[in-house]
């Protein structure tokens, strides 16, 4: 989970790093776009090698429901 | 004999299992073409071949970025009067996350497979004199969106060739050119965006909707046919306003 967060945050450039933790509203950050969503979903392809959609994505509500949803992949 | 017919011609459509290549593989039986579908997934190309009018069709399934496939496929390639190279991929990343692997995904299908398979095509001889090229590309590269770098690149890529092929071709009388889409209702646009986002956005076009498959089919059969037998490096969009 550290490490998925982490992974997370290097996609974001404004928001401060402790702001992301388990259960991070991710969507109702400032910094948020669809462009920082691609970003994301493009590192979950490369790091874990799991395709998540865009739908799914924003079916998330915290960080922590993005990363039960890749464990749910592997 | 009507000049838009494509009766008598043999046609050979790639990206046929889905979205703008099944209208156009459509379209073409229509108009009274014998067409040679290709695309990857067997039981596609042949949904596509049940929606199709005419007996003599054939499906060819492979994949066109595997060497040893392509060949196999234009070993098995009659002489072709038109050739339309449709498949392709889109895949949304920004640009500070693109890494090889990103551009590999969608170059290797959008750009280096059909010049490939041109080469391969021209080399065997199956592009008979006087044939129809026709490549499918979009106004992306001058429509820039955030997350479209590589598809946008990878059209303009074609694009370009296309206009060289034109030129390298033109003694033979065979004609190339791009048919342009603005978006077009097909999975490919369902990728990355909701069914909801699209809706709200093809308002914005000028005839109020997005295209149709068959909005664009009818601009290949027009290049297909001999009715464009002036027309070569050429860029059609088709956009509805946009």
């Amino acid at each position: 989970m550290e490490e998925f967060i982490k992974n997370f945050a290097n996609q974001w450039d404004e928001t401060d790093a402790e702001v992301f933790t388990p259960d991070c509203m991710f969507h109702d950050l400032e910094e948020w776009s669809s462009l920082v969503g691609l970003a994301i979903l493009n590192m979950i392809l490369k790091k874990y090698g799991v395709k998540v959609a865009p739908a799914e994505l924003r079916a998330a509500i915290t960080i922590e429901d993005v990363y039960n949803l890749v464990q749910s992949k592997l | 004999m009507d000049k838009f017919s494509l009766y008598g011609k043999t046609i050979f459509i790639t990206g046929a299992s889905s979205g703008i290549g099944r209208g156009i593989a459509i379209a073409c039986a229509e108009q009274g073409a014998r067409v040679i579908l290709s695309g990857r997934n067997f039981a596609r190309l042949n949904e596509t071949l049940s929606l199709m009018s005419g007996e003599e069709h054939t499906i060819l399934p492979a994949d066109l970025t595997d060497v040893v496939q392509r060949q196999a496929l234009v070993d098995q390639m009659p002489e072709l009067d038109g050739l339309v190279q449709c498949a392709g991929v889109m895949n949304r990343v920004p640009c500070k996350s693109i890494g090889q692997e990103n551009i590999d995904s969608v170059f290797a299908p959008n750009v280096a497979a059909p010049m490939l398979l041109q080469a391969e095509l021209l080399q065997e001889r199956k592009i008979k004199k006087g044939a129809s090229i026709v490549y499918m590309a979009s106004i992306a590269p001058r429509s820039a969106e955030t997350g479209n770098a590589l598809y946008s690149a990878s059209k303009a890529a074609v694009i370009a060739y296309s206009k060289c092929l034109s030129l390298e071709l033109a003694p033979r009388q065979i004609r190339v050119n791009c048919i342009s889409p603005a978006m077009v209702w097909t999975e490919l646009a369902l990728n990355g965006a909701t069914k909801e986002e699209l809706e709200h956005d093809q308002a914005t076009y000028p005839l109020r909707r997005y295209g149709k498959p068959e909005d664009v089919a009818n601009v290949a059969v027009y290049l297909l046919s001999d009715a464009s037998s002036w027309v070569t490096g050429s860029n059609v969009e088709i956009t509805g306003g946009k």
